[in-house]
């Protein structure tokens, strides 16, 4: 492994200042950056271990109703704190759809929203990857790109986000609290994630020693909590990243959808709103033919990037699967099978 | 029978005592409190970290590396390349029998697969050796790579497998189709697969002058020894191999690897202990897989729906360099009768590490097309898939007529489709539901895997305290070598298993021979009973000749060993004990060595292999395609069951790898530049817990008096076969849908 220096900041300013310097990368739990130091693919010259600083790692319930989540909050602490999973349950199905305990324990909030993408040609330093190395190129492209971007994808690069967290809170309209150079900003969680474009290798719209603090929630995503789901298609039933996922969020007042969101997940570089699905479904009926029409709409842009033509009539499937579950109401207690189509009746006792 | 064998009437034995218990492991709590030390658990004073560095280009040769690079970075001591390594005594890539395999250990510049070693850096820490090995930053000169199963012109392998011949003709195929009521005709793909194994490969070597002991996972340590000894040109005696432990080996471990040589050059050239251990992802090229495959079948029934030809061909590849032939049609070889059987294969070389033994190495991969194979039959003659395998039920081998040593698979058929429920199977695909409206499927396959011996040695002693030991470089694989072997010698010795000093795990002990080809239990097992036999009889020799002892004119067959007392048999109130008897000759230990081996006289009678059958459930989202495993029954006939939590460990563990074989392995290669894209374990998919129902063993009482002495016919690769075609069975009976390359994917299943 590349030899780097490590510092442990006390305040959110120094943490900053040394981050702010070329080859310097931020350290929470480490569960994607160490793997991608021990495969060469980061390659800093510097951490900035911000697990200690203070503060960051608190629930806060807001007076306005929102929720304010600490950057350092475990995967597992936010999707087991009860009052968080009663008022945003999709977020904590998909939380617990993700990984395996283990990383649950140790993954923080805000390292999940900035993790790295699955594809196997950023992973292999010896494939040519845009997103890797700037301008060298995407193996992907014409390689083995099964499960690669369907939407929003560029010709210099087809990979995908792989949160699944940050499927409902894209849905939810979560915003990102930002520490940065020049003090504190917030940004809504949709802008944080770029799409590829010309330059794949700026992921989000941080600057250098940008710090992500806090994730918030409004208090107006709570009215989805009678309705709201996370569904995930994998390739197992457990410890893979989505084939496609998707979050539904439905308010239903007599009989009509007063309000809805939609999300995908694994099929475009950024966790993806789908507005046009949302606006379709806005004043309809929750019924199938709806539900078939928003994902229609969902996907109208989509074309495969390889061969992956299917994971885009899998997506639109899994919008209406996931509607239709959301209008069947929220479960009483999140499945031993978070998110899975067999959460139902798994019989299983963990995942 | 040649001459008289000790084990042939094992009049001394009292079999069942220990034999038949289902203890615990007795390793267990030594593992589950971290006290087993594995081979990268050894740490000897002095110790340097060695890495390799790896080829990125699957073809060509390397041009530069940039030693001065890696020799500035601090704490590296040597870069070791094809300039500048120790000389070894011969040529790393002559075969000096047919057990050796060609590996890359620096010899030339040459590449043959992504991945090769191409130069080992050698550090005081492993952080420093892993930086210094990527700053070599190789240049090549590379040459296009062939992958796939049509990367090249095809050829005949002259054998397949270990010496199986390639093709196998049984009746004329030809006419059988041609005179046929109904046939079908099939071809199915299966990928490559890597073993896996939880313990990565890894070496720790010192060497004393010539003298050379290494700590690593071995399958066959004797055979290692051999291996290393003639590389580095020192006797074997001078070697000393440990490996008390492996965290799995699947057929990984069964050869000495490159890798691992390399790990002893590294020692050797800076004449320090080196610590050698590979990454997940180096596991995916010098240490064998299991090959590709493509494999069309053509079978044909009579009016009754009576096989009357089966047609199996095989394609496979192996590497550019050396040969291993997946052998997946002589899967067609013993299962079910049939007029005319015919078995061919053949293959194209690609650049890959040469493809080897993987746990059921060609039953695994041929059985899950011919159980495909005689599914899609059975529905084609409208009978169910159990009542066709039943009306075509060999009773003697197909494609040798021998009669079978036994095989109660009749019986596996009954007991596991009576556990399943089987009877309540609806003849028709997609036409079962749960009660959330999930498709429900049910599947079948016959499993089979032969039940082979090979050599073994055993030496086993009894002390004058009445005590026992019994030595046997065996192997513990996580199988519970520990656990069965011991208590095999226990009943060979007569004590209590508690009485027995069981050694094990090193290569100066008696050859314990290959744990492989699910023949370990059978092969070692034996040998201990022959010495165990063969100490008793020395014991029972000096007490029936001593006129002070009771047993005096007892006579050598005349007396039964049992808790540690020799008795008369024809008077069991006259008995001694072993200390009385030794201390009385003055002795303090009496010892006897012997071997266990087949019987050739029996193997040319009879057909030998274990059986069985395997029953699966899954339940198949109908808009989603994802699939889940929900119950599975397997009922094996494997002879006697020495240990049976232990076979029911193994069975588990086979069956959860059939389930694997047809929902999730695949090593995805890229086919442009020949590497593979999911060389870890979060992408190259294995079942994870939630993948893997309840899983239902049974097994059904065999008495096989002719496979070995101890009628032992092992369970160690059966579970996979059979098992894959269950669930691939299982899946098409849910949706409809016949997929016919594995693994099964959601695509596929999205109608």
């Amino acid at each position: 492994m590349k030899p780097f220096d490590y510092v442990k900041p006390a305040t959110l300013a120094d943490a900053v200042a040394a981050a702010a310097q070329p080859g310097a990368a931020y350290l929470a739990a480490g569960t994607n950056l160490i793997d991608l130091m021990k495969g060469g693919v980061s390659r800093p010259d510097r951490l900035v271990d911000v697990t200690h600083l203070p503060g960051l790692d608190r629930i806060e319930h807001l007076p306005d109703g929102g929720v304010r989540i600490g950057a350092l909050v475990s995967n597992a602490g936010l999707a087991h704190d009860t009052d968080f999973a009663k008022a945003y349950p999709a977020v904590a199905e998909a939380l617990l759809s993700g990984a395996s305990a283990q990383l649950r324990n140790a993954a923080t909030v805000g390292g999940n929203l900035l993790q790295r993408t699955r594809c196997a040609y950023f992973y292999d330093t010896a494939s040519r990857c845009n997103k890797r190395a700037a301008g060298s190129g995407c193996d992907a492209r014409e390689g083995e790109n099964r499960l690669h971007a369907v939407l929003g994808w560029s010709e210099q690069c087809i990979a995908t986000h792989p949160s699944d967290f940050c499927v409902p809170l894209v849905a939810l309209d979560a915003v990102v609290e930002i520490e940065g150079r020049n003090g504190r900003r917030e940004l809504p969680l949709e802008e944080l994630h770029r799409l590829p474009g010309e330059t794949p290798e700026r992921e989000t719209v941080l600057e250098p020693g940008d710090l992500i603090t806090a994730v918030r929630l409004p208090a107006a995503a709570r009215d989805f909590a009678a309705h709201a789901r996370y569904l995930k298609v994998r390739e197992r039933t457990s410890y893979a990243f989505a084939v496609v996922s998707a979050a539904a969020a439905l308010q239903i007042e007599n009989g009509k959808i007063k309000d809805a969101r939609v999300a995908l997940g694994g099929i475009a570089a950024k966790p993806w709103r789908s507005r046009v699905a949302e606006q379709v479904l806005k004043g309809a009926t929750p019924d199938a033919q709806n539900f078939r029409e928003a994902a229609q709409a969902a996907l109208a842009v989509a074309k495969p990037s390889g061969d992956n033509a299917f994971k885009i009539e899998l997506a639109r499937r899994v919008i209406v699967r996931a509607l239709t579950l959301a209008t069947a109401g929220t479960p009483a207690r999140i499945s031993a099978l978070p998110g899975s189509p067999f959460a139902a009746n798994s019989g299983a006792l963990h995942a | 029978m040649p001459e008289l064998n000790p084990t042939q009437n094992p009049v001394h034995m009292r079999h069942g005592s220990n034999i038949g218990q289902p203890l615990t492991r007795r390793d267990g709590i030594l593992k589950v409190k971290g006290q087993a030390e594995y081979a990268a658990d050894h740490h000897p004073k002095g110790m340097l970290f060695a890495v390799i560095a790896n080829a990125s280009i699957a073809r060509g040769r390397v041009t530069s590396l940039d030693i001065a690079a890696a020799k500035a970075h601090p704490g590296v001591i040597d870069v070791m390349t094809s300039s500048h390594k120790p000389k070894l005594a011969i040529d790393p890539d002559i075969k000096t029998n047919p057990f050796v395999f060609r590996m890359e250990v620096l010899q030339s510049d040459e590449i043959r697969y992504a991945g090769q070693s191409i130069a080992v850096v050698i550090a005081e820490t492993l952080e420093a050796a892993t930086e210094g090995a990527a700053l070599l930053s190789p240049r090549y000169a590379a040459l296009p790579a062939r992958v796939g199963l049509d990367a090249g012109e095809s050829f005949e392998p002259p054998v397949v497998g270990v010496g199986n011949p390639t093709a196998h003709v049984h009746g004329d195929v030809e006419a059988g189709l041609a005179a046929a009521a109904k046939t079908v005709e099939a071809v199915y793909e299966t990928p490559p697969q890597y073993h896996n194994a939880m313990e990565p490969h890894a070496v720790v070597a010192s060497w004393d002058g010539d003298r050379l002991s290494i700590d690593t996972p071995s399958q066959a340590m004797v055979m290692a020894r051999a291996r290393v000894a003639e590389l580095f040109g020192i006797p074997a005696e001078n070697i000393q191999i440990r490996s008390p432990f492996l965290g799995g080996g699947f057929g990984s471990k069964g050869f000495l690897t490159g890798p691992q040589i390399l790990g002893v050059m590294a020692a050797r050239l800076v004449g320090k202990p080196v610590k050698l251990v590979l990454r997940r992802e180096q596991m995916y090229g010098p240490v064998g897989h299991r090959a590709p495959t493509r494999q069309r079948l053509r079978m044909g029934v009579d009016g009754d729906g009576r096989l009357v030809a089966i047609d199996h061909h095989a394609r496979t590849v192996s590497s550019s360099y050396d040969d291993f032939y997946e052998p997946a049609a002589g899967a067609s070889h013993t299962l079910y009768a049939s007029r005319a059987i015919r078995t061919t294969h053949d293959a194209v070389r690609v650049d890959t590490g040469t493809p080897l033994f993987m746990r059921a190495p060609g039953e695994a991969t041929g059985s899950i097309a011919l159980e495909s194979m005689i599914d899609e039959m059975a529905f084609a003659c409208g009978i169910d898939p159990l009542d066709f395998r039943l009306q075509n039920y060999a009773e003697v081998e197909p494609i040798t007529g021998k009669p079978f040593s036994s095989k109660a698979l009749r019986e596996c058929y009954a007991q596991g489709a009576a556990r399943f429920g089987w009877d309540k199977r609806r003849l028709a695909p997609r036409t079962m539901r749960d009660e959330s409206g999930l498709l429900v499927g049910w599947g079948m396959g016959t499993a089979t895997f032969p039940a082979l011996m090979f050599m073994a040695e055993a030496r086993a002693a009894i002390r004058r305290d009445g005590s026992g030991v019994m030595e046997i470089g065996a192997h513990d694989m996580g199988q519970g070598a520990w656990t069965a072997l011991a208590q095999i010698a226990a009943d060979g010795l007569g004590l209590d298993l508690d009485k027995v000093e069981f050694r094990s795990g090193t290569s100066d002990l008696p050859d314990g021979g290959i744990a492989g080809g699910s023949a370990h239990t059978a092969t070692a097992g034996n040998a201990i009973h022959n010495a165990g036999a063969a100490v008793i009889a020395k014991l029972a020799d000096l007490a029936t000749k001593d006129e002070r002892s009771p047993l005096f004119g007892a006579g050598n067959t005349g007396v039964v060993a049992r808790d540690g007392r020799l008795h008369r048999r024809d008077d069991e109130s006259r008995s001694e004990s072993y200390a009385d008897i030794l201390t009385r000759a003055g002795l303090a230990e009496i010892d006897a060595r012997a071997t266990g081996a087949a019987d050739p006289a029996a193997q040319a009678e009879y057909a030998m292999h274990a059986h069985g059958a395997v029953f699966a459930e899954v339940k198949v989202d109908p808009d989603l395609g994802q699939v889940r495993v929900t119950r599975m029954v397997g009922a094996f006939a494997a002879g006697r069951i020495i240990n049976p939590r232990m076979v029911q460990s193994q069975l588990y563990g086979g069956m959860i790898w059939g389930l694997s074989f047809a929902l999730h392995e695949e090593a995805i290669t890229d086919r442009r530049s020949g590497r593979i894209m999911n060389a870890n374990l979060a992408e190259y998919h294995i079942p994870v817990n939630a993948d893997v129902p309840a899983l239902d063993v049974l097994t059904v009482d065999e008495h096989d008096p002719h496979v070995n002495a101890l009628g032992i016919k092992g369970v160690g690769e059966i579970g996979i076969t059979g098992s894959a075609g269950a669930v691939a069975n299982a899946v098409w009976h849910a949706t409809g849908v016949r997929v016919r390359r594995f693994p099964i994917r959601i695509d596929e299943l999205l109608t």
